[in-house]
């Protein structure tokens, strides 16, 4: 609770909300003792005198009434009448949630179907219609927002019953005999009160407006007798040559209004666990870029990543995701990239093109040329207009990773108009004869699918055709066969090997799997923690593996290409990137761990093309 | 596409005739006896009587039911004592006004509201951000009629922009550009909250798409990312707020009673607040369950909206 309430008031502006409601709450109480004048007394004499004359702070209405008098009368007039309703409504909305929630079944088919039609109207006609029949009158129009309200209540404490009804406490109850009744006030009131009071704080402000409004319309309260709303009802007449009656109560239920909002909305911030982590924060175009250091030199390669680090700053903390990785590929080359998850693979593969999420994600050093050119802070431009034309990339998952609402016809038109200025009708045509190519049958009526409407190797086959579409030099394929099952991803796999020999293309494959990589890649970089402990010719590595993680790692595939495995095998977890011990990351799981591997910083040594980060290596390299 | 809207017709019937029965027992809450109720102080002791059979009140409640429910359904619903006319010409009328001013408020905060949601959302804790955010705070905190007050103070009053009320010239009006002179204020004034509501929720309805993975894969593929803002993003986040443009439909269909009071615009929500006063009861009955049934003929409109846009939704 204490924790609660601290969230509540970091959240300046609920602060700012509580104190303002709490000093008209506060004034508005102590009526009694202010030396107030008789907020009826009328006398003609004074009528419409300005703010600040003599005796009436606020000046006098209509009637010569002192405004700041009938100011916070009214406001403790509009402030009991929106709780009470509140309260009304709370109630009776709750007992009538409860019983359809516990009860289930027909009883509860029932009252939903009654409050859904009640829900129908647009609430002021169902107001409306209460105070048309019962007549005009502050108690009338308390009992007309009440009712109107009945509805919301009655769906929410619902919903929160019908889940607790068929919990175990609820049984046990119901198993020792006691009845309906008891169960209802003993067992699931105490659970569902907390949602109702929150529900009531969240819609008082709302009932007060209400109220305020219907007596504005001059069917609430009754002359003499003012809320705010009938205040303001009765000041309108005279709006346009003495405003200062207007503004005075329509100020005063802004405010009021106004405060409820912000603490309601400071106490749903609060109570949002999402909000909380501050998860919710979108992605900007291109990942951040805050390099310090020298830039490392560019390579010949087609594809070259030079000591890149990349860092999640989350809060206060910081996740070296990244921490020094360097790899490259050549035309028709395929490199694997294999890890644990967490160990970096996929945030490398995503640093190239600037797509790793921002925040939280940083670039804080090293370089990525394309053909020479460095791509880590090049302007956002340049990057779009090497994404999926220079560099394309596969991702895992396609139900997620393509538009749930877009045609897949339409996704991959867009992905070569985005780049090729031709028409629509060209690109369509293109689009069939992408899925041609990565045997899609019936590639024509296909093209008019919904993703959702496709098998999921079908839709990792369009990931492929997307990552295609503009015969692009490099493509990076992150897990593109994890989701899939084993005879599935035989085919994809066959297929990405065809095409790369086909187009010269140069693949960087991330998996987990290393039966994957012995099927397809020439070399591999093993990643631990952020960075590369081994790499050389797959073959090499699969024969004779020099460092002792990619030995277990190995030792835990049964029957290379056998398909989907897990690394879970390997005892204990990988490290948290935030917290690396000194010298080998591997050490803690390392069976071969001396005192010289917890300390100083050990370096990725060994004769190209293979090498190795290992101070007792498997096999010298 | 057809059926499924036959069918959304089919299934509204129900909830309409569970609109009428809830109006028709609200009215039977009337104390005492209703046709003195209506006539209030026209009530002569033949008047009553002849109110009585004209409501076939001599009969029992569910048959008075069939009864109101059947001439209904002929298009009868009733006559206006304090005009004097058929209530339906009447409800016609008043709703076509009403029509024009939450129509074109509907059309406003819909548009207002996404884009700002957008713009808010796309420039996260910029100032863009901010400033929607204060400007969206005050707007759902200001009650509407005050606003549209302080309105006609400062535009109609002070600066002589505009007309201070009413829905044409009283001379020399009545074609389309003094209808929109008129309208400019009220319209403004109902949407000022439903807009509020819609950008708040549009952003952060933007902002959990733009978190989603097929953002990153729209951004792989080189689209400009205007277009990943307007059109992917925007289309998905369109499916959690084509609901709540559903349900801000009535809020504003309720907050013109309001605004027609204010700016004395002729719609059917000051006709209701006048046949309350003058205790027309049939005229509020016949309005209310009116404007109720059109209000859930739109919500299925709405519901088509979304079917057309969600794919995935079955039809
Ligand atoms: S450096 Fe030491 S702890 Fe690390 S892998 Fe090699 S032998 Fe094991």
């Amino acid at each position: 609770m204490s924790a609660f309430l601290r969230l509540l008031f970091r959240n300046r502006l609920a602060a700012l909300g509580a104190v303002v409601l709490a000093v008209i709450v506060i004034l508005v109480l102590i009526i009694p003792v202010l030396p107030l004048q008789n907020p009826d007394a009328t006398a003609t004499a004074n009528r419409f005198q300005k703010p600040f004359s003599a005796g009436h702070p606020l000046g006098t209405d209509h009637l010569g009434r002192d405004l700041l008098s009938r100011l916070l009368h009214g406001t403790r007039l509009s402030l009991a009448v929106g709780i009470a309703a509140a309260i009304i409504a709370a109630t009776i909305g709750s007992a009538i949630g409860i019983v359809a929630g516990y009860f289930g079944g027909r009883t509860d088919n029932v009252i939903m179907r009654l409050v859904d039609m009640l829900m129908a109207f647009p609430y002021i006609l169902l107001a409306l219609a209460i105070v048309a029949a019962l007549g005009p009158g502050l108690m009338n129009a308390l009992i007309a927002v009440a009712a109107v309200n009945v509805p919301f209540f009655a769906r929410n404490i619902r919903g929160i019953t019908v889940g607790l009804a068929g919990r175990e406490f609820i049984d046990a109850a119901r198993l020792a005999g006691m009845g309906h009744t008891r169960i209802i006030l003993t067992e699931l009131l105490p659970n569902v009160l907390p949602v109702i009071v929150i529900a009531m704080s969240t819609t008082v402000g709302w009932m007060i407006l209400e109220t305020a409004g219907l007596s504005f319309l001059g069917l609430g309260s009754q002359p003499p007798q003012a809320d705010l709303g009938s205040m303001l009802g009765e000041a309108r007449s005279a709006m346009i040559s003495h405003p200062h009656t207007s503004i005075v109560p329509g100020i005063m239920i802004f405010l009021i209004v106004m405060s409820i909002n912000l603490l309601g909305d400071g106490v749903r911030d609060a109570l949002d666990p999402r909000l909380r982590s501050g998860a919710l924060s979108r992605p900007r175009a291109t990942t951040l870029v805050r390099r310090s250091g020298d830039i490392p030199a560019p390579t010949d390669d087609l594809l070259a990543i030079r000591d890149l680090q990349t860092q999640f700053h989350v809060g206060r903390h910081i996740y070296r995701a990244v921490g020094g990785v360097s790899l490259a590929v050549r035309p028709g080359e395929c490199l694997g990239v294999i890890g644990e998850s967490g160990s970096g693979k996929s945030v490398t593969a995503l640093s190239v093109m600037g797509l790793v999420a921002s925040p939280p994600g940083v670039i804080t050093g090293g370089a990525v040329y394309f053909r020479g050119q460095d791509l880590i802070g090049a302007p956002y431009e340049t990057l779009r207009q090497k994404r999926g034309d220079s560099v394309a990339y596969i991702f895992q998952d396609p139900l997620s990773t393509l538009h749930p609402l877009y045609r897949i016809g339409q996704q991959l038109a867009e992905a070569i108009r985005s780049h090729h200025g031709i028409s629509r009708a060209e690109a369509h045509r293109r689009a069939v004869q992408l899925l041609k190519d990565v045997r899609i049958p019936n590639a024509e009526s296909r093209v008019n699918d919904y993703p959702h409407e496709m098998s999921g190797g079908m839709r990792q086959r369009v990931g492929i055709a997307m990552a295609l579409a503009n015969e692009p030099d490099v493509i990076i394929a992150d897990e593109p066969t994890t989701a899939l099952d084993v005879t599935v991803q035989a085919q994809i796999l066959s297929l990405l090997d065809d095409l790369r020999r086909e187009r010269g293309l140069a693949i960087v494959f991330i998996t987990h799997d290393f039966g994957v990589v012995a099927q397809l890649c020439d070399r591999v970089a093993v990643m631990y923690a952020g960075r590369i402990v081994e790499e050389g010719p797959t073959a090499a590595v699969l024969d004779a593996p020099a460092h002792p993680y990619t030995r277990r790692l190995i030792a835990c595939v049964p029957e290379l290409g056998g398909g989907r495995r897990e690394l879970a095998a390997i005892p204990g977890l990988p490290p948290m990137v935030d917290a690396l011990p000194p010298g080998c990351a591997f050490a803690p799981r390392c069976d071969k761990a001396q005192d010289s591997c917890r300390s100083g910083e050990i370096a990725l040594t060994g004769t190209a093309p293979r090498a190795v980060r290992c101070l007792y290596p498997e096999e010298a390299v | 596409m057809g059926g499924y809207i036959l069918k959304r017709l089919i299934s509204a019937i129900p909830v309409l005739l569970g609109i009428t029965i809830i109006v028709f027992l609200i009215m039977s809450l009337i104390p005492g006896d209703p046709a003195t109720a209506i006539l209030g102080s026209y009530a002569t002791p033949e008047n009553v009587e002849k109110l009585n059979r004209d409501l076939g009140l001599d009969k029992p409640m569910v048959q008075r039911y069939f009864i109101w429910l059947g001439n209904m359904l002929t298009g009868d619903f009733g006559r206006s004592f304090s005009l004097n006319r058929p209530v339906i010409d009447e409800v016609l009328e008043r709703f076509n006004a009403t029509l024009i001013l939450a129509g074109t408020a509907f059309v406003l905060c819909s548009v207002l509201g996404i884009l700002a949601g957008v713009v808010s959302a796309a420039r996260q804790y910029g100032f863009a951000d901010k400033a929607i955010t204060f400007v969206v705070l005050i707007g759902i905190s200001v009650p509407s009629f005050f606003l549209g007050m302080m309105m006609i103070l400062l535009f109609a009053v002070n600066l002589r922009w505009l007309p201070v009320s009413g829905m044409y010239a009283i001379y020399g009006g009545g074609d389309l550009p003094d209808l929109l002179n008129h309208l400019v204020m009220p319209a403004l004034a109902l949407a000022a909250v439903a807009t509020g509501v819609i950008a708040r929720l549009s952003r952060s309805a933007m902002l959990e798409v733009l978190r989603q993975d097929f953002i990153r894969t729209a951004r792989a593929k080189g689209v400009p990312e205007r277009r990943v803002i307007m059109g992917h993003a925007l289309r998905a986040a369109m499916v959690s707020i084509i609901p709540v443009l559903g349900i801000q439909a009535g809020f504003v269909l309720s907050g013109a009673v309001y605004i027609e009071i204010v700016f004395q615009w002729p719609g059917v929500g000051r006709m209701l607040v006048d046949a309350i006063l003058k205790r027309d009861l049939l005229l509020v009955q016949g309005g209310v369950v009116f404007v109720a049934a059109c209000y859930v003929l739109f919500n299925i409109a709405v519901d088509v909206a979304q079917s057309l846009l969600d794919p995935r939704i079955k039809t």
